[in-house]
């Protein structure tokens, strides 16, 4: 029972863990509330862990998902994550310490330039994309706003990166679907169901 | 089978207070504190309010379960300073219904403006302490926590932190009781403390104290887990978690009862290892009591003592405890920070701009606004808490003008003194502020930004939006005419988005001889729905990239080499860099 605590080691081991990445305002807390209740519907114990306030005007942002038997911590260790799903390039390079060695990264290609670069102070680094590729080997950059817009809506574009996303987890398409349409406003649902299954798309095809 | 949701550790506590039948609960809206109240509004049968502040939901909360009916009262940490002078009284009264309190500190600061360990509260106001290590517990403790208020007659606080109010996890409910009101009855010797009452009721309090303390030896909350030999560790709240993850099968005193804590529960766990050690954050609450009893654990010399803890830290606290090596991580260096910052739009943006161009000393305030403070607005001298702008400036020009009639005195003059503060902040602990300036004859200016909600928390209602937080219509707060009762006889408003406007009225009201009032007043820009359909954009070729509208730091506005671009898709239409620019290169675009 989760509420006892009775992990072993062995089932913490087994704690499973993303962490979604963003620029506060970005929609990374839904984008996890999606995840978390795809993992659920599975039959996973699942803890988020995610930030309000302050933070949320416009600075570095970070959900966490973590799932498994019996799941204590609602943070995810560092080197600890198995995919990160990045909503801005930058965003991906700031919290790479959350992946492990082996993670998948999976990132929109998206440039949200932060207070220094907008002053001109330091200037964005332009080989964001290269780096990640470099340092997240087998890493996904995809232009997840084009893809949502073409789905019918650029605000889907998380869930473009969920459908990605979910070819490397245990929850069926089914599972995410209905997840998808018990969590997304009517009138967004369709762009969103299309933004998801074309994510899922691409990542089988790739 | 009650359905297994996946719940905030806020939104547990919600359900929980409903299905323990609360029928009143209060609060001003703080993170991490916020969506309790929020959630808790939306069940069938509840009255729920947003309280102007702390003291005043805590004190309607008291009224409420002596009025004979389960009451709460939440608030974030800083919260319960404000709601400190009840606080310390409430336990005297007791109550009749049962009345719990929750506080949600805030450790690494969020969003806040410190990291103060509110347990030392419930111990120094002889308060029973719950602490919640998950979603669940805090739905099974909050309903333990009325049922012990009732049964030892007194307020119980529920100590959540931001990784309990803000992680969600699976929470099975209970069933839902009905709790009858109790008649309202008079018992003014135990509920009217004048001195010789309150003398009579500090030592039921201390007696309480006990039985509270024989309670929490029993308390079936409080949890060991048996482990390896050699190496015992006594933990409470979210920190248990990071202890089970980074220690494995150590031996574990889970306390979920902290105040008062059970000595012969702790005793007997710590006798039965050699080395003990004492993981939580912030203060070393429990490591002192540990040590009183006669032990010598590891702790806080070792356990970081700022910031919250993690899996990471606490394993690296206590290597010999670990039988994972951490793995390898990559930290990639040189990336731009991404301080949060003010929206494009905002209204409070072209004042702070024009007040620091006025080089007034700003007394500042707790809100978005506070964000000025960064380059390169850099609009802000001075901040400590909910409403002390105005008071803290009342201070400063009365100390600028005891300087000036020194001789040779070179400082800035006292007219420079300018007090800034949101609207909800105002109604929350202004008002008195504002009172000591009409009242001690100040002759500062304070600027209220009215933007027409709690834009920080995510946008409550106020005594001044004229909507409760069931969405009731109530009375709305006449700023102005408030204002002018209290004695200040200039009482101006201007639009934040008309900068020379601004300017002229805070160049002549911080230059008057008499208190003034500045009300900005425009609404929150992600709160306004049918936005003109303009975005501004640059003239390249007119403008000489003097990058004078860069200074108002408008996340639309970005240099790109030499080029300054205004974002389309950012821009909100403000119209406040246009009015920066003196080479008039930036123009309206209808879309």
């Amino acid at each position: 029972m989760h509420i006892e605590g009775m992990a072993t080691v062995s089932e913490n081991v087994r704690t499973r863990s993303v962490v979604m990445a963003g620029v506060g305002g970005q929609g990374t807390i839904t984008a996890a509330n999606i995840l978390a209740n795809a993992l659920i519907l599975h039959g996973y114990d699942v803890k988020t862990s995610e930030v309000h306030g302050m933070a949320q005007r416009g600075g570095s942002v970070i959900s966490m998902v973590r799932f498994g038997e019996s799941v204590a911590s609602p943070l995810v260790p560092y080197g600890g994550a198995e995919a990160m799903v990045a909503t801005e390039l930058l965003e991906a390079l700031r919290n790479l310490y959350y992946l492990a060695p082996e993670g998948r990264l999976i990132c929109s290609r998206a440039r949200v330039d932060p207070l220094p670069v907008l002053q001109g102070a330091v200037s964005y680094p332009e080989d964001a994309e290269q780096r990640i590729g470099e340092l997240a080997p087998g890493s996904i950059v995809v232009d997840a706003v084009g893809i949502a817009a073409e789905a019918g809506d650029k605000r889907a574009a998380n869930t473009v990166l969920l459908g990605i996303l979910s070819t490397s987890l245990p929850v069926s398409e089914g599972e995410w679907l209905s997840v998808i349409e018990r969590l997304v406003k009517a009138k967004a649902l369709e762009s969103n169901r299309n933004a998801f299954l074309e994510g899922r798309r691409l990542a089988q095809e790739a | 089978m009650a359905e297994r949701r996946l719940m905030t550790g806020n939104e547990a506590v919600a359900l929980a207070a409903f299905h323990a039948g609360t029928r009143f609960a209060s609060a001003y809206p703080g993170t991490p504190s916020t969506e309790i109240l929020e959630n808790f509004s939306r069940y069938e049968g509840v009255y729920a309010e947003w309280a102007p502040n702390e003291k005043v939901s805590l004190e309607a909360a008291i009224g409420a379960c002596l009025g004979g009916v389960r009451s709460l009262a939440a608030m974030k940490h800083v919260g319960l300073n404000v709601a400190a002078d009840p606080w310390f009284t409430a336990p005297y009264i007791g109550v009749s219904r049962g009345l719990v309190v929750v506080s949600a500190d805030d450790p690494e600061m969020h969003s806040s403006q410190n990291e103060q360990d509110n347990r030392y509260y419930a111990k120094a106001a002889k308060v029973p302490m719950l602490e919640p290590a998950d979603s669940q517990e805090a739905y099974d403790l909050t309903r333990v926590a009325f049922e012990m208020s009732e049964r030892f007659d007194t307020p119980v606080l529920m100590r959540m932190t931001t990784r309990v109010c803000h992680s969600r996890s699976i929470v099975e409910p209970g069933e839902p009781e009905t709790v009858a009101a109790i008649p309202y009855e008079k018992d003014s010797t135990k509920r009217v403390m004048i001195p010789g009452h309150a003398r009579m009721r500090h030592p039921v309090m201390v007696r309480r104290l006990d039985e509270l303390e024989r309670f929490s030896e029993e308390f079936g909350w409080q949890r060991v887990e048996d482990g390896r030999d050699g190496a015992g560790v006594v933990t409470s709240g979210v920190a248990y978690q990071y202890v089970k993850e980074a220690f494995g099968d150590v031996g574990i005193l889970k306390l979920a009862m902290t105040n008062p804590l059970p000595s012969r529960l702790i005793t007997d766990f710590c006798s039965r290892y050699e080395d003990i050690y004492v993981v939580e954050e912030l203060e070393p609450f429990l490591q002192e009591a540990v040590a009183a009893l006669g032990f010598k654990p590891k702790g806080k010399e070792s356990v970081p003592r700022v910031g919250e803890l993690n899996v990471d830290n606490v394993r690296a606290a206590f290597p010999e405890l670990s039988e994972v090596e951490p793995p390898e991580v990559r930290r990639v260096q040189g990336i731009p920070a991404r301080p949060p910052i003010l929206c494009a739009g905002c209204p409070h943006r072209g004042i702070m701009y024009i007040l620091a161009r006025l080089k007034a000393i700003i007394a500042g305030d707790i809100g978005c606004y506070t964000l000025s403070v960064l380059p390169p607005l850099s609009a802000h001298d001075c901040q400590v808490c909910m409403g002390a702008s105005i008071t803290m400036g009342h201070g400063l020009e009365k100390a600028l003008e005891l300087a000036q009639g020194e001789d040779g005195y070179e400082g800035p003059g006292s007219h420079r003194v300018v007090s800034v503060l949101g609207d909800s902040t105002f109604f929350h602990s202004g008002v008195t502020g504002l009172m000591e300036m009409a009242y001690n004859n100040g002759r500062y200016t304070v600027v209220i930004l009215d933007n027409r909600t709690t834009a920080m928390t995510g946008f409550q209602h106020h005594p001044g939006t004229g909507i409760t937080l069931q969405e009731d219509e109530s009375s709305m707060v006449d700023m102005e005419m408030l204002a002018r009762s209290l004695g200040i006889k200039n009482v101006r408003v201007v639009d934040p988005y008309d900068l020379e406007e601004c300017r002229r009225v805070l160049t002549e009201e911080m230059n008057r001889d008499a208190p003034s009032v500045v009300i900005s007043r425009r609404e929150c820009v992600l709160k306004v729905r049918d936005r003109e359909p303009v975005y501004y954009q640059v003239m390249q070729g007119v403008c000489n990239e003097c990058g004078l509208c860069m200074g108002i730091a408008c996340p639309a506005l970005v240099k790109r080499g030499e080029e300054i671009l205004i974002l389309p898709d950012s821009c909100t239409g403000c119209g406040v860099c246009a009015q920066v620019c003196k080479h008039e290169a930036i123009e309206p675009v209808r879309q």
